[in-house]
């Protein structure tokens, strides 16, 4: 029983992987593939991680998948405004059919 | 099933590695490495759950440490600071 809960979630799981690297190669431009392969990934791994610990029998593996997606819950989101805030200011302009930039507007208004 | 499993994450490291090699500027690259870390520790938890061997874990522990570790340090590096800052 465990194992067809365990592999209800990681199907999905592994969907929004592949997904969400889709994403990352199509996509335009340095935001939307950040955007689109961080919140898809992200969201793909944890379910995977969550159908593993239902999917095992045995205790450290469950316990350490949790753990596992705890940390990547935290440090994921943290990993891609890094980036963005870097590639923003090492000069990468945004694709030419964006419409809003709200970093450069709050720059302004000092 | 299990097939499938591995099928499907394959596909996504050969699509992150296609990014990896061909992406215009640096920050591409960036993403696409912090990418390939997560679906590796993924990859850790199938091995983990398809042997029943637990220190495949550890090393998705290990391998999602020191992918943070990596990208922070790699955007510190784009925006131009040094290190202790």
């Amino acid at each position: 029983m465990s194992e067809i809960i365990g592999y209800i979630l990681i199907i999905p799981g592994i969907l929004f992987n592949i997904f969400g690297c889709i994403g990352l190669v199509r996509f335009p431009d340095v935001y939307n593939r950040l955007q689109a392969s961080t919140k898809c990934v992200t969201l793909g791994t944890i379910l995977l991680l969550i159908g593993v610990a239902f999917a095992s029998h045995t205790g450290p593996i469950s316990a350490k998948a949790v753990i596992c997606a705890v940390f990547i819950l935290i440090t994921s989101p943290t990993g891609a405004h890094a980036i963005a805030k870097g590639s923003y200011l090492s000069g990468v302009k945004l694709w030419d059919k964006s419409v809003v930039d709200k970093y450069a507007e709050q720059n302004k208004q000092k | 099933m299990v097939t499938l499993f591995y099928i499907g994450l394959f596909l996504c490291c050969f699509l992150c590695l296609y990014r990896i090699g061909r992406g215009p500027t640096a920050p591409d690259r960036t993403v696409a490495i912090d990418i390939l870390g997560i679906v590796i520790v993924g990859f850790c938890a199938i091995q983990g759950m398809v042997t029943g061997k637990d220190f495949y874990l550890n090393i998705a522990l290990a391998w999602a440490l020191l992918s943070f570790i990596g990208t922070i340090a790699l955007s510190k590096f784009l925006e131009g600071r040094s290190f202790d800052e």
